[in-house]
Formats: structure tokens, sequence, C-alpha cells
């Protein structure tokens, strides 16, 4: 199998805190990978350290074959290989709907605008967000918002889409709505990894699923194996105490 | 009588105090137009992320301090003197006899600038993380996201801080008299060295100064409002995908605003 993204020994520190400690982890093409473990693992700084929101302190990123943490590597152009969902949405609050999902693709992909409004259009088609381009990000809801950071993302056409809880800030009735966008994302193929406390949305949707537990991969394999038959003491505490909980 | 002496006074010197009034406005809209820009340009430098190594960092440290330096000292000493030492202080280094004028100009502009440089950098510290993340996310580099992103919230933000600054212009441009500006404070004490009243002339000069500081406020005011645009926006449910909203103008509005 193709492997998207390649990470060997990644280690990221905050100070003396060792957040994450040798990850050996990998992405394969048109794979959906969730991530799940409990806060204060690491999921978070594992998917900002692959798109580089963080530093890593050690390790290697291998994209195309190639290290891009050696020096000289182009990040910028990396990054509009990943396409990142964040929990708080973050949307460009000066501009529309639209024009969210047009601003990267012309500064940064060079795209025209036409082209890239042609673009931008069709994802905002899929998340079911074409009739509100002129919306402003304050004039919508948690669940809209992030529908259109999920076009928004989509628009550069990434080979990669990461999302860091992408429900955690909505209300409940909402979370449903930005799921069902994931789930017939993940249908089209699309390589996806997804760190969601979702556990059902994970079991369903998920090729395979890591579970983290203080700064290493504790756990990995398929839904089903982790769910069912988990072979880690701790994976079974987790999910013990997290499937309570639902 | 103080009140005929007014009209008097009026009546006999109108040009010049309009022409003292346009050039207090003139320097004050280019001082704060330029020193807005100067601002936004030194925000923008003095955010780039620190490099962990390499020439560039030393470059960028350099650069810094001298940003730091330029504005601590322009902060921290009157313009009076500032105009003072750099219109004479350029005829004694320099040996270049700097026009009044442009020198006026200059003053205004560069002082205009190290305070805006600091508004300008809290309007940049101030704008949520997130913002930036999203556009570095996406593949943005800094200027990129600055430009595209972080600025145009920046300058809606700190609107009011350079209207303040443009008003604040308006009334210390007074001091370039002593660099013999033919600003309105400079005009109205040549008017008043003729006549001998003091009072009535200053009160011409300080009803005008008025006026403009008045109308300034207004008008910027007008303009917060307006940038921060209509609550409402427009349902788009065309089949033709790409239009401009003003192409979508005759289409439904959409009143449920939702509020997150
Ligand atoms: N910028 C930072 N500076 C210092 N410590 C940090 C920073 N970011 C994260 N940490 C620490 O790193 C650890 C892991 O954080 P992280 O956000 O990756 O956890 P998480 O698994 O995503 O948790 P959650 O489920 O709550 O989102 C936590 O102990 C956190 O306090
Ligand atoms: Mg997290």
């Amino acid at each position: 199998m193709e492997k998207v993204i390649d990470i060997q020994h990644l280690r990221k520190s905050f100070g003396t805190h060792e957040v994450l400690k040798d990850i050996d982890f990998s992405v394969n093409k048109g794979e959906v990978v969730c991530i799940i473990g409990s806060s204060g693992s690491g999921k978070s700084t594992l998917l900002r350290c692959v798109n580089l929101l963080e530093k890593p302190s050690g390790g290697q990123i291998i994209y195309n074959g190639e290290n891009i943490l050696d020096d000289g590597h182009n990040i910028n152009e990396y990054r509009t290989k990943l396409g990142m969902v964040f929990q708080q949405f973050n949307l460009f609050n000066n501009h529309n709907v639209l024009n969210n999902c047009v601003v990267g693709q012309t500064t940064v992909l060079k795209r025209s605008e036409e082209e890239a409004k042609e673009i931008a259009m069709k994802y905002l088609k899929i998340v079911e967000m074409d009739q509100y381009i002129n919306a402003k990000p304050r004039q919508l809801s948690g669940g809209q918002k992030q529908r259109v950071a999920i076009a928004r993302a989509l628009s550069m056409e990434p080979d990669v889409m990461l999302f860091d809880e992408p429900t955690s800030a909505l209300d409940p009735e909402m979370v449903g709505e930005v799921l069902k966008v994931m789930k017939d994302l993940a249908g089209t193929g699309l390589t996806m990894l997804i760190v969601t406390h979702e556990m059902e949305f994970a079991k369903e949707v998920a090729d395979r699923v890591v579970f983290m537990d203080e700064g290493i991969i504790a756990e990995e394999g398929r839904p089903e194996e982790i769910f069912n038959n988990p072979k880690e003491q701790r994976t079974k505490e987790f999910l013990k105490r997290t499937l309570k909980r639902m | 009588m103080s009140f005929d002496w007014i009209i008097n006074i009026i009546s006999n010197n109108w040009p010049m105090f309009l022409r003292g009034a346009g050039m207090t406005l003139y320097i004050s809209i280019i001082g704060t137009i330029v020193g807005t820009i100067i601002g936004l340009l030194v925000g923008v430098i003095r955010t780039i992320p620190m490099p962990d190594v390499g020439v560039k960092r030393v470059v960028l440290k350099i650069v810094n301090i001298v940003l730091s330096i330029y504005i601590e000292i322009f902060r921290g000493t009157p313009m009076i003197v500032q105009a003072m030492v750099i219109y004479y202080g350029s005829a004694l280094a320099l040996g270049v006899d700097m026009n009044r004028l442009t020198a006026a100009l200059f003053i205004v502009s560069v002082n205009t600038g190290a305070y805006m440089s600091e508004i300008v950098r809290g309007g940049i510290v101030s704008i949520d993380k997130g913002q930036f993340e999203a556009a570095h996310a996406i593949g943005m580099n800094h200027v990129q996201t600055m430009k595209n992103v972080v600025l145009p919230q920046v300058i809606r933000n700190i609107l009011p801080a350079t209207g303040n600054e443009f008003v604040i212009n308006i009334k210390d441009t007074s001091v370039l008299n002593v660099i013999s500006v033919t600003e309105l404070y400079f005009q109205t004490k040549s008017i008043s060295g003729n006549n001998f009243r003091y009072f009535e002339s200053f009160f011409v000069a300080c009803v005008l100064y008025f006026i403009m500081t008045f109308t300034v406020t207004r008008i910027l005011r007008y303009i917060e409002r307006k940038l921060d645009g209509p609550e409402n926006y427009i349902m788009y449910a065309n089949q033709m995908q790409v239009e401009t909203p003003e192409d979508i103008m005759r289409k439904t509005k959409y009143n449920d605003v939702k509020q997150h």
C-alpha cells in the first residue's frame, strides 16, 4: 500500500514536558484513520506536528519520499497538500463563505479567480453550504461554520485531510450534520486522519483506529479489533471509561 | 467690542484662515495616511516569527532593534522638539535646506508612524491565534497571511485609534509653527501680530480647529459603521454557480440570522 505520510520516531516536547515519545505512524492512500485517546494524550499535538503547526523536537516526516523536516524544504507547499479542520473552525472572519474557500486557492495555488470560485462552489455544494456563499462567518451556526471549514480545506484539493475533534465545539444537535459530511467524504476514497471522541463514528467509518496514551501509540488496528477485542489493558480501561459515558 | 472685532477679523483675513486650515488638514491627512502605512509595515515586520537559527535570525533581530529604537525615540520626545531637531539638524548635518512643508510632512508622518506601529502590533497580537493557524495550514506565508487574513481585520479594529491619531495630528500640527510652516496656528499668529487682537483672532482659530476635529470624528464613525457591513446576508439559491454578491441583490433576504 502506498504511504501518503510516514512518520518515524517523532518526538515533541514543550519545555521539559515530553508530549510525544517516539511515534511511528503512517497513513496509506485512501485510508481513514481515527485517533482516539484520553484528554492530554497528545492527539492534537501529533496532528499539529504533521502539518508543522508545532515544530517536532525530533524524528522524520516522510512525504513523497522526502523528509520535510530537512532544512530548506518548502513548508508552505507541503501544507497545501494537507487540509486541516480545526475544533474551533477558524474561518477567516474578514471573508464571506465563498472567499474563505477561494482566497487560499488564488494566493497560494495561484489559481485564477474563476477557476477557484468554480472549485469552491463544487465543495460548498458537497457540504451543502452553497446557499450561504455571501454569509460572513459570524452569521453562521457552529455546524455551518465547520462545514464551510471542511469545504475550505477540500478546495485546496489536498492529498490528506486532517481533522482535530471537528465536532467537539458543537452543540449536540449539530454534531450529526458534520459527521454526515465526513462519512460521505470517507466514502469517496479521500485519505483522512481524524482525531475524535465520537466512538460510534470511528467504529463505523475508520479503516484503522489508533489509540494514544501518554504520548505513545498504545495500540492500533481495525476498528472491530480495537473496540471489541482490545489487547492492551489501557485500551480496555479507556474504552470502558468512554463507552460508559455514552 | 469683541464680537465686532471677530466679524471684522474674519472678513479681512478669511483667505489666510482658510489657507491655514487647509494646510493643517493637508499635513494631518498625509501624516496620518503615511504614518498608518509605516505603522502597518513596521507592525508586520515586528510580528515575523523568529527563525531558530541562521543569518535570517540575526538580520531580523537587528531590524527589530532598530525599529524599537525608532518607536521609543519618537514616542518619547515632543514633536515640537523633533521638528526643530530634524529641520535644523538636516541643514546642519547634511547641508540640505529642507523645504518647510516637506519637513512638516516628514515629521508628522514619522511621528505618527511610531505611534501607529505600536497600535498595529497590538492589533495583530489581539487577532485570534486560530486565524493565523488556519492561514498557515492552508499554505500561506507570513506576508500572505497578513495581507489576506490578518491586516483586514486589524485595520477594522484599529480604525478608532487611527481616527484618534488623525484628530491629534490636526491639533498638534500647530507646533510646526516653530519651523514656520504656514498652518492655521502660524497664520493666526501672523494675523494677530498685525491687528493685536489676540483673543479674537485665536478665538476664530479655535472654532476652525474644532470644526475640523468634530467633522473628522463624525466621518470616521460613519465609515466604521459602513465597514461592519449589513447584519443580514442574502441567501443564495441560484443555478449559476459563480456570481458576485452584487448580482444577487435581487435575491431574497435571509433574515433569520443565526447567532452562535
Ligand atoms: N503549546 C503548548 N505548550 C505547552 N504544553 C502544551 C502545548 N500544547 C499542548 N501541550 C500539552 O501537551 C499535552 C498533550 O496535549 P494535546 O492537546 O495534544 O492533547 P489531546 O490528546 O489533543 O487532548 P484533548 O483530547 O483534550 O484535545 C497536554 O498535557 C498539554 O498540556
Ligand atoms: Mg486535542
